[in-house]
Formats: C-alpha cells, structure tokens, sequence
C-alpha cells in the first residue's frame, strides 16, 4: 500500500481559531487585558465570579466583530444573544462561560486562501523542480461569535509544588471572537493557508494582534478522511489547541496518518477529543466524545440580546481599512507589479503602507519595490523584526532612491549605506555629503583618472585592443577604485572604450 | 416610635438622634432577636459612627431624603464591602465581600444606616426562613409559626419594631409572602426597577429588590432610594425612575380594580383567608375604586413554569460555589473532582441541593425543549394574560398567599406543597410586574396579606393604591401581641 494516505484518502479539515480581541478592558469587566503581568493581578471581581457581580458588555468589541464580518464577507446579525455555557473547571470562575450559541455576531461568509493548484489531490507524477502553480480558492466562514476567555490552571511543579494547581485568572474574561470554518480544506498546507490568510485580515483591520505566542490566536482543528470518490464524510477528530502554524500542520499530517492506518486495518474512527505533542509528531486520544459533555447551554439572563442596527455596521464599513485581497488587486493594477512582489508587500499592512509612502516619496513604484524586497526584507529577515521596529522611515528610503536614480548616489554607495540608515536612520542626502560618497560626474575627473589608469596599465590596454573583455574590467575595477566607487561605471566603461579602442 | 414614618419625623424635627435610633434598634435586637432569630449580624459600632456622621451631617442642614439617619437591615444577599454575606448557607463561610452592592451604596447616599443583615431561606430557596445555616426565624405573631420567607428574617424584625425598615429580594414572593405572614407591607418592583448588582442572584431573570415597612408610604420613600437605572446592571430599565412618593394621594375613586376569577376559585386556599381578602378588596370599592371580574387563564402553570425558569437559572448562578476561590472548601480532598464534590455537598442544604438538581435536569440535552424552552413560551402568556388584563383594570387584586403563617416545621416533608402555594406570587416574577403585600386584617390572630399587582412600570399606581387603603384601614398599625410586640412600642 502506498506511503501517502491522500492518494487513497481525501481529508475533510475545518478550523476553529480564537483570537483574541484588540480591547483595553475585558468582554464583560472593567478589568485590563494586559499579557505578562504577574498572575491574578488583572482581575476585577466580575472576573472571579464574586457572589452578585453582573456583566457588562464592553461596546468595544461589537465594533471589531462588525468588522471581521464585513472582512469576511459575512453576515453581521442584527440581534445576537449571549449563552451560558455549563461546565466546572478551576480556571472558569462562575461555573460557567458567557460565549454565543444558537444566535452568534457573525454568520456564512467565506476568505480567500492561495494554495498549490493541485492542494489536496493525489500527486500526479512527478512536478517539475521549482514550478509552483497556484490558485486561490474560497473557504467558507461558519460563523464568528464573542466570548469570554477562561484562565489559565498551572500545574507546573516549580511553580505550585508536586501536587498543587494554581491558577491565574488575568486571563479570564479577555475578549474572544471564535471563527468556525467549514470543513472545506482538503490538507494540512490549506489549512496552514486559511489560518494565516485570517490572521493577515485580523490583523489588517486592527481587530487582533493575533500573536500565537502569546495565546492571541488559538485553533483547534476538525479532521475526517473519506475514500476519494465518496461524498459521505466520515467520523471526525477534533485535534484541541494548537498553537503555532507548525503544529497546526504537524497535527493534521499525524492525524491523517492515525486515522488512515486505522481505517486501513478496516477499523473505525471514533469521535475524540484529541492533544497533539509536536515533540513526537502524534497525536493521541484525550476523552472520548461517547461521554460527551453536556453543556446545558441557555440564555444568559444577566445580559439582554446585543441588536445592531444598519447605521452602525455602515459607519464601522465607512471606516474599514483596505484588506489584503483588495490591496493586491489594487497593488498589480496601479503599479504593475509582479504577483510575486505583491505577495510580499501586502504581507502585513505595514509593509504595504511603507511601500506606498516609499513609492510616492521617490516617485518611483518599480524602484521602491525593488528595494523593499531586496534590501528592507533582508534587514527584517536578519534581525527578525517588524518594519516599524527599523529607524529607516518611507521618507527617508524614497530620499535614498532619489538621491540614486538621479545620478547624484552610486546604487553601489546606496546600498553599502543601507544597513547603517535602517538601523539609525537619518537624511541620506546629508550623510552622504558628510561622507564624501556622491558620484562623481564631472567628465573631466573621470577622464583624467581614464587617463591615469590607461599610462599605468599598458599591458591590460594592449589586451583590450585585442578584444579582451577580462582586461577591460580590470582597467574599469582601477578607474573606480580612483574615484572611490563614485564614479557611475557605465560611463566610466563607455569613456575607457573611447579612450582605448578609439 | 417603631415606624420609619415617626422615626423619620423624630429625626427632622429633632426630637431624636440617629445614634439614639440606632442603639434603640440594636436594644430592640438584643431584647427580640433570641427568640426570633430575625439577625444574622449587626455591625454595631460602625452604624452608631455613620449614625453620629449623619447627625452632625444633619444638624448642618444637609438632610439627604426621609431615610436619612434611620437604620435598616439588608437581606443577607446584599453585599457589603468589608462585611460577610452568607446567604444562610455554610458554603459562604467566611466570605467577605470586596465592592458593595449598588443599593447599598444608594442607601448610603440616601443617609439611611445598614446596621445588620437578617435571616433567609439559604439562596433565597424556600418560603419559611427554616433552611438557613443559621436556624430558622420565628414569627413575632406567634414564635411557634414561620415567619415566612426566605425574606422572613426582614419581615420578622420590622413586624417586631426592631427596626423600622428592611431589604429584602422576591424571586417568586420571598418579600410579599413574609410580609404577609408578618402583617408587614413588602413591595416587589418591576424587574429592573431596583439593580442587581450586588445581590447574590437566585434566578437572575426573576429577583427582584424591594423594601418591607410598615406602610405603602414608607416603601415608596424607600423605593425612591433605591431605583433607578444602574450602568452595572444590563437589566436594569433604562428609563429614569419617577418618584413615586410624589403620586401617593390617599385617593382610589375612579381606579379600577381586577379580581382574577382563577384567584379566588383556588380549591386550596384557606377560605377565611379568602373572605378577608374580599372584604379588603370592598374597603376599596368603598374607597370609590371600580371592581371587576379579570382572566389569567394560564395561572394553573404557573408554579410549574416558576420552578422550571427559576431551578435552571439558579443551578448555573450557584455553580461557582466550589471552594475553589472563596467560601468552605472541604479539607482533605485529593483531586479538584473530590473538592467540588464534597465541597458542595457539605455546604449546601437540602433544598439548594433539590433545585440544583432540578435545574440542572431542566436544561439537560434532550430535556431542555420539553421543560426550560416550554416553561419560557407558558412564561409568554402569562405575561400576555396579564397584558390583556391591564386592559381593563389598573391593579390585579388577591390574596398574597393561600394561607396565614404556618407552623415550624409542619411543611418540611412535603417540598412539593410548598412550592404549589406560591401559586398568587410567582406570576408577578415571572411577567416582570410590581406588586405589594399589604396587612388587610387577622385569621385567627393572624396577619393576611392582601397583594396588589400593577402594570409593569407602574409602581405609581400600586403604592396609591396601597396608601389609599392604608389611608382608609388600621391594619398596618397592628402589632403582633405579647413581649414581641410590647418591646416593638
């Protein structure tokens, strides 16, 4: 039998994420969300559940649900209802979270995602080194709806001892928007594609900084396998927090591989929560949903129906940020640019608007382009940061481009002074003054060190005459080398070809 | 000088102190309360120092409204910052709570002074003050009967004059049933009108705050303190509340009164109760008011649909009592399972633990469209019923409860009994309206109650009713008789 089960399988994957809302206070407190706090010190007595607290919506966040909707194609609902969720466990402090059930914020939109054009199916023969054709396809969104974030248990022995569980509840309360997908990614790189296409938008328009690492954005993903050619699914596993897009990936490969020995063997899928431990790249079976948990959910009587009205979804649309998928279409019209360079300047928001004030600071889209992709990305590549995080400003590269597309800058110096204004900025113009580093133009510098170059070198000028193009690099190496690199060495080619071969 | 009316005169005309109220009140509880058992703790010296506060304040010319300087008890589901709430339940052990309830802190502004919390039912789950941690309340009428409940430790200690008013909550008659027992008047605002925060919840969708006096008056001075829209409250109603001392007129011409034909051909009430309610209800008729014959046809599901509403709600607001934060937690147990096991089942009593399990049973899957989601469209037309009623009349009149004040222990067997007797005051909780018990005469010695409902909203038109017949009757100047009742004057 073959090595690859999704030749003979086809994997039905639907995503859960959390995300975590961009808010100052909690979902229903007036407690703050701040991360990396000492334990239990962002907590409001709403949040310990303190007998007779009530919650408060906190408005904030009906706005940045109206805007992942409206980012999601989705449909806004203009009444929504918060549910009790039933369930004990230490770090829920009343017993029970406040989320929405049978009527949540958001309903049936979808995203775009790009993936290989073969995603999913069978590898068809052998696929030619380097050749990637890619498509996008919709994803559709379920639905999205608010709720409260639990707190954190820690069982950690250096923390609470052998046998004790601590708990932290700074957490508890913080802002969620769960956004359920439908089961409509076919394999891991898809759903590796969907979730960072939603955290592209998420963060686009400013709803969540989406930071796995810090717990911001959370996925639990739902796998099925079916023979390809059946339409009937099959049993579903649900794989709980994954928390990096390695893992997501990791987690649903292991998956697929569990499920499809066991439905090789003629066994048969069990409903399960299951953990995935990336260390051994498995995943095991955490409880059987045969005892499934009954979580009695109701209306929450504490809080009466959230109802939106249309002017309110229409001024949050007036004030929608431009998203990625319209920045790209806009990108390769206005600009020209290749698929490729797009790919990389909408890649966060910030990027894309330091393009933008880059292109029109130097006047030039193809040169700031070129630039961002090759030199500024370098930089954020090698130090691992974000380009808000670098000195250099739009400003100041589109100065640097001036300086070099008009003749005034080797692209040479440019580039060697790159590095030293990402990191502390400044005016290029003046630091290159400073420097002593603008080209050297004048015809008759030029000329007399041709001239100098040619007297001293008359073995290479002979070569040159005699065709050789090695010689005549060397000659223009020494020309440059006299004027410091200065010199444009188009012109210092063309002027020693005049001089030598008349 | 036991009312809040004389106390509130004494204190403006100078004739007394509020730290001379507040040391007779406590005097009062001291002489009462060990046959009673009305008090579950009084914070002495603290109210004798905002006694002293609000007499220097007063004495400056700043008097806050008619509660100012009078001592009152709280329920002991209010809480108060830096003082205990128990709730009458041993799984509150030890609490303490941290920020105070908003009508705590109106009161406050008011001037009135908290000087202790008084008796309940544990939850607020019971009709007779008898399941409480602290042992059950008595009736100043006669000792050896219930005071009522679960706000019976409010009503019993304003029936005994030690103090001249109280707090209580009413999630299905828990203030209008002890009045009634206690010949007290206790109101029932609006669902809203009064916030929750603060108030340990029971079933959030039914509690309600309300005072117990003597007098409609009284309650609507004191509801003027306490109402009113409260941002912490996403239930409370948004319109400001109007100052219903101002509508009270002494006049009932010209009103309509309804008298629901199913209320008074319940087969289980006690006729002489009955009999003195009508005869209360032709005081006002007397008083110029228009009786007439309503329907509240769905009123036979009432306590059924109640108890539905109410144990689902309540088996979620308790589940946070797990001896994981606050309040007892069992000792010695080895996993979080065991802790939540036993932590509850030592701390809560008999009767929580039945509503729990009911509730928890009502909103169970494959249960939960045949009981909780069926009891909230019967819910509907009640509430409907009530509608089409108000149509023509402008209060619902009754009886508050079918019987007078029983004995101690003499429903304890039979929960069900119990529960089917709430059947004239679970309506207003479950529609959202106000109501009011007021004394409107004795059975065998006995106070009875005779409610009001009014429209939702309208707590106007109910107090003016209620003073109209105060106005025109004695009932409320009854005190109960023997030491209790001497040591009230």
């Amino acid at each position: 039998m073959s090595v690859d089960p999704m030749e003979r399988y086809e994997a039905v994957i639907g995503l859960e994420v959390h995300t975590h809302l961009k808010t100052r206070s909690k979902l229903f407190s007036p407690a703050p969300v701040r991360y990396g706090d000492e334990p239990n010190h962002n907590v409001h007595p709403i949040d310990l559940g303190m007998p007779g607290v009530l919650p408060v919506l906190n408005e904030k966040v009906v706005g940045l649900a109206i805007r992942l909707g409206l980012a999601t194609h989705s449909r806004v609902n203009q009444r929504s209802v918060f549910s009790r969720k039933n369930y004990f466990y230490p770090d829920l402090p009343k017993g029970y979270q406040i989320s929405q059930y049978d009527e949540p914020i958001v309903s049936k939109g979808w995203i775009e995602i790009e993936v290989p054009t073969d995603s999913g199916q069978p590898a068809a023969g052998e696929k030619k080194r380097g050749e990637t054709p890619k498509e996008r396809r919709r994803i559709g969104i379920t639905r999205a709806h608010l709720e409260e974030d639990a707190g954190k248990s820690i069982h950690d022995a250096a923390v609470a001892g052998a046998d004790d569980t601590h708990i932290d509840l700074n957490r508890a309360g913080v802002p969620l928007l769960e956004i359920v997908s439908e089961p409509e990614m076919r394999s891991p790189e898809e759903a590796s594609a969907y979730l960072r296409a939603l955290r592209s938008i998420l963060r686009y328009i400013d709803v969540s900084d989406a930071d796995m690492e810090k717990g911001q954005f959370r996925c639990d993903a739902n796998i099925s396998l079916r023979r390809r050619g059946e339409s009937r699914l099959g049993t579903r596993t649900e794989i709980k927090n994954l928390n990096s897009f390695a893992s997501v990936e990791g987690a649903i490969k292991a998956e697929i591989v569990r499920q499809a020995e066991i439905l090789d063997d003629g066994g048969e899928i069990l409903q399960a929560t299951m953990a995935y431990d990336p260390q051994r790249g498995r995943t095991r079976i955490l409880r059987l949903k045969e005892n499934a948990d009954d979580y009695r959910y109701f209306d929450d009587p504490d809080l009466i129906p959230l109802i939106i009205q249309d002017e309110e979804i229409e001024a949050v649309r007036a004030d929608m940020p431009e998203l990625p998928d319209e920045k790209r279409v806009r990108f390769q019209d206005e600009y020209g640019l290749s698929a490729y360079d797009v790919g990389v300047l909408i890649s966060s928001r910030p990027l894309a608007e330091f393009f933008e004030q880059t292109a029109t600071a130097c006047g030039s889209a193809k040169s700031a382009v070129n630039w961002i992709t090759r030199d500024l990305m370098k930089e954020l590549n090698e130090r691992g940061v974000d380009v808000g995080e670098l000195a250099i400003t739009p400003e100041m590269l589109g100065a640097l481009i001036r300086l070099v597309d008009e003749g005034r800058l080797t692209a040479r110096s440019a580039r060697d002074l790159f590095p030293e204004l990402a990191e502390q900025g400044g005016d290029p113009e003046a630091i290159m003054r400073v420097r002593g580093l603008e080209a050297v133009s004048d015809p008759g510098v030029i000329d007399g060190s041709v001239e100098e170059v040619v007297g001293a070198n008359a073995k290479a000028v002979e070569s040159v005459r005699a065709g050789d193009d090695k010689a005549l690099n060397f000659l223009m190496g020494q020309v440059m080398k006299a004027t410091q690199g200065k010199a444009d060495p188009t012109d210092v080619r063309r002027r020693l070809v005049e001089r030598i071969r008349g | 000088m036991d009312s809040l009316e004389a106390q509130s005169a004494g204190l403006a005309a100078a004739e007394v102190s509020s730290v001379e109220l507040v040391d007779a009140a406590l005097a009062r509880i001291e002489a009462a309360d060990a046959t009673l058992n009305a008090v579950v703790g009084v914070r002495g010296d603290a109210a004798r120092a905002e006694a002293a506060a609000a007499d220097a304040r007063r004495s400056a010319g700043d008097r806050r409204s008619p509660l100012d300087g009078v001592p009152l008890l709280l329920k002991d589901n209010m809480v108060q910052q830096g003082e205990p709430t128990t709730c009458s339940s041993r799984i509150l052990e030890g609490f303490v709570s941290p920020y105070d309830s908003t009508v705590v802190t109106r009161l406050r502004e008011a001037g009135a002074i908290v000087l202790g919390r008084s008796n309940m039912d544990e939850f607020a789950m019971g009709s007779s003050t008898e399941h409480s941690v602290h042992g059950p309340a008595h009736n100043p009428w006669d000792t050896g009967r219930s005071c009522g409940g679960s706000s019976g430790g409010s009503a019993a200690a304003v029936s005994s004059g030690m103090l001249p008013f109280a707090l209580g909550s009413d999630t299905g008659g828990s203030i209008r049933q002890p009045a009634s027992f206690c010949g007290v008047t206790g109101l029932k605002p609006t669902y809203g009108r009064v916030s929750r925060f603060g108030l340990v919840a029971f079933a959030s969708s039914l509690d309600q705050i309300g005072p117990i006096a003597r007098t409609a008056r009284e309650c609507a001075w004191i509801l003027d303190a306490i109402a009113g829209h409260d941002a912490k409250d996403s239930t409370s109603i948004p319109e400001p509340a109007p100052r219903v001392s101002d509508a009270l007129d002494g006049d009932v011409s010209g009103l309509t009164i309804g008298m629901p034909r199913e209320y008074f051909e319940e087969d289980g009430a006690d006729p002489e109760v009955v009999s003195c309610v009508r005869a209360a209800i032709s005081e006002l008729e007397r008083g110029g008011a228009k009786l007439i014959e309503v329907d509240l046809p769905h009123t036979p599901f009432v306590v059924s649909t109640y108890y539905l509403v109410a144990t689902a709600e309540a088996s979620s607001n308790l589940a946070r009592y797990d001896g994981a934060r606050y309040g007892r937690r069992a000792e010695g147990v080895s996993d979080v399972d065991e802790m939540y096991r036993r932590s509850r089942s030592e701390g809560f009593g008999d009767e929580v633990k039945r509503r729990i399990l009911l509730g928890t049973y009502v909103l169970s899957a494959g249960y939960f469209d045949a009981y909780y989601r069926k009891a909230q469209q019967v819910r509907t037309l009640v509430r409907a019923d009530f509608e089409r009623a108000f149509a023509q009349c402008d209060v619902i009149a009754g009886p508050t409860y079918p019987e007078v004040a029983f004995e101690l222990g003499s429903k304890q067997d039979d929960p069900i009994n119990m529960y089917l007797s709430d059947v004239y005051t679970v309506s207003a909780n479950l529609a959202g309206l106000p109501a009011i018990s007021i004394p409107c005469g004795l059975v065998r010695d006995l106070p009875v109650g005779l409610q009001l409902q009014g429209r939702a909203m309208d707590e106007a038109t109910l107090l003016r009713v209620a003073d109209g017949f105060q106005g025109r009757t004695d009932h409320h100047d009854q005190r109960p008789p023997g030491h209790l009742g001497q040591a009230a004057r």
